[in-house]
């Protein structure tokens, strides 16, 4: 085929689209539609905990245009890295979304679920094979890494994808997958070019990220052939420009020019970018090179234990000035209280707080070339973490009250050195999580760490 | 005095994965990316300087297509853990905006 159509629906599902650009993005027929569903930019607690980031209500919204858009053009419609973290729970989410739709609305189609959990016994197989690798930088890995993990997905390409396809899915609805391999599988089954279909894929995948002035979340087409795509915003009031397309490869990216998939690379360095109009752009020159071996991104996340907060202010010059060793020193003398309240049974290796100084060098910490310039106030943000929820809120609620009493040597008499600007002055906020890995997998083939089931609906 | 902040049309950092931290300083037009590279105001010294990160770990791009500088680097604190103050790494790039750029 000469010309592929890829319509992306939004840069995530759930972000929303509008209606009349989805529409417009319809009639000119694209040959798929897809759109991306999760990511580990809002940190680890999704994949972790499993759940999804944005609404169900927002998901189902998107999820039901694009299935009537789908059903109108009996197109493959694909839906990737499913609730967020990709897991195995997200995958089922979207499929209870997407068979409360087809009730509703009468609609009947093939459903492939594509799941990416995986199984700890096959990791810690290949890991002892020499098979799993780190990125760089990773945290260290073992067996006990590996067990210890909540959830560990594999970021499948575009082969598993491919497979459900051709086994005559129109749905595909599938686990964590890299965002790309989404809007390239259906070119490159069609046998266009393979530097075309990815790098289109990679500006794809973001929705409306590569216009000029992103209004909001919407539909974006591309049109890839042998040698070259054409990218056009289906909204006529959002447009395109090379220098919008050029820059679209830096974002997220740490190369701006090579961007790693799981079976090679895309190279941009060639590229070259032309107005076909005010709003559309083609590319040419791409290419992708093809590595010998697939490698399969792992992510994995577990319980870090249970946090709580606590928030307050210092305005007080005399505080403000030793402002380190008092928040040294008043953590320190707790260790004490949190003996006597745990009757000796808690330790200080058995919980943690942690201190932010917002107006100093909260937000960039170790980055900060500032980091000794002090204003006439500082917000603290306290973060107390332990292992079970019961042992966090006690800490939570006798730290707030001995630390707000806690003494400076130029006064004599009871301070109170932190404003609070709320009551209770702490807030439970559950469990939290930290990534586990930052690895690669080369699997025997690329289809044997993804499972792939079929519903006819 | 004018700084790059007030030449860039975006000067911006995020994260590219949980682990690694990536700025764009982007332009509009050729003149003011080309006065910024050939004054060398930003470069994988001075960045390597003003962040305190081994120059051996900042990667440095210019992108002349995108008509934009691209720098990253390992995130000091992996993505959500105890010292990560800055969960989608969108405000690291502040002191970049202050960078001198000579007339």
């Amino acid at each position: 085929m000469s010309e592929v159509r890829v319509l992306s629906a939004s840069g995530q599902i759930g972000s929303g689209f509008m209606a009349s650009s989805f529409e417009r993005g319809i009639s000119l027929e694209p040959h798929v539609i897809a759109c991306d569903g999760g990511s580990t930019d809002a940190g680890p607690a999704h994949l972790g905990s499993g759940e999804p980031h944005f609404s169900r209500a927002g998901t189902k919204r998107d999820l039901r245009l694009m299935m009537l858009g789908r059903d109108k053009l009996k197109v493959p419609l694909i839906v990737g890295s499913c609730g967020f973290g990709g897991g195995d729970a997200g995958v089922d989410w979207m499929r209870d979304i997407a068979l409360e739709i087809a009730r509703e609305e009468g609609l009947k189609f093939r459903l492939a679920l594509v799941r990416s959990e995986q199984d700890k016994n096959y990791l810690k197989r290949n890991l002892r094979e020499g098979r799993i690798t780190p990125l760089k930088p990773a945290p260290e890995i073992s067996e006990d890494v590996i067990d210890g993990s909540d959830h560990i997905v594999g970021m499948m390409g575009h082969e598993p994808l491919a497979a459900a396809i051709d086994d005559g899915a129109d749905i595909v609805l599938a686990g964590r997958a890299s965002d790309t391999s989404l809007f390239a599988t259906v070119p490159l089954m069609k046998g266009v070019g393979a530097g075309p279909a990815w790098h289109a894929a990679k500006i794809l995948e973001c929705g409306t990220a590569c216009v000029v002035q992103r209004k909001r979340p919407d539909s974006l087409m591309a049109w890839v052939g042998n040698d070259h795509f054409d990218i056009e915003p289906m909204d006529l009031e959002m447009r395109c420009t090379p220098q919008s397309v050029a820059s679209h490869t830096l974002y997220e990216n740490a190369d701006p020019f090579l961007i790693t998939e799981p079976n090679g690379v895309i190279d941009s360095l060639a590229s070259t970018y032309e107005a076909l109009n005010d709003r559309a752009v083609r590319v040419r020159g791409s290419e992708f090179r093809a590595s010998a071996q697939q490698t399969v991104k792992l992510e994995g996340a577990r319980l870090a234990g249970y946090q709580a907060l606590v928030i307050g202010g210092v305005r007080e010059p005399f505080i403000l000035r030793q402002l380190d060793s008092w928040l040294a020193a008043m953590r320190e003398s707790f260790v004490a209280r949190v003996n006597e309240l745990f009757d000796g049974k808690v330790g200080r290796e058995n919980y943690d707080i942690h201190v932010r100084v917002y107006g100093r060098d909260a937000v960039m910490g170790a980055l900060e070339p500032r980091r000794d310039e002090i204003g006439h106030e500082v917000g603290l943000l306290f973060t107390i973490t332990s292992a079970t929820e019961a042992i966090t809120e006690t800490i939570a609620k006798t730290f707030a009250h001995f630390a707000a009493h806690y003494p400076i040597p130029e006064w004599r008499g009871l301070i109170t050195g932190i404003a609070f600007p709320m009551a209770p002055t702490h807030v439970n906020r559950g469990p939290v999580y930290r990534f586990t890995l930052n690895h690669v997998i080369a699997p025997k083939t690329p289809l044997e760490m993804f499972r792939t089931e079929f519903l006819e609906v | 005095m004018t700084k790059l902040g007030d030449l860039a049309r975006l000067i911006r950092s995020k994260n590219a994965g949980p682990f690694t931290l990536t700025f764009d300083v982007m332009f509009d037009t050729e003149e003011a990316y080309r006065r910024v590279t050939k004054a060398q105001v930003l470069t994988r010294e001075i960045f390597s300087k003003l962040y305190r990160v081994p120059e051996a770990d900042v990667l440095f791009f210019e992108h002349d297509a995108a008509k934009a500088i691209k720098i990253s680097i390992p995130r000091p604190h992996f993505q959500g853990s105890r010292e990560d103050g800055d969960i989608y790494g969108g405000q690291q790039h502040a002191p970049l905006v202050e960078l001198v750029v000579p007339d």
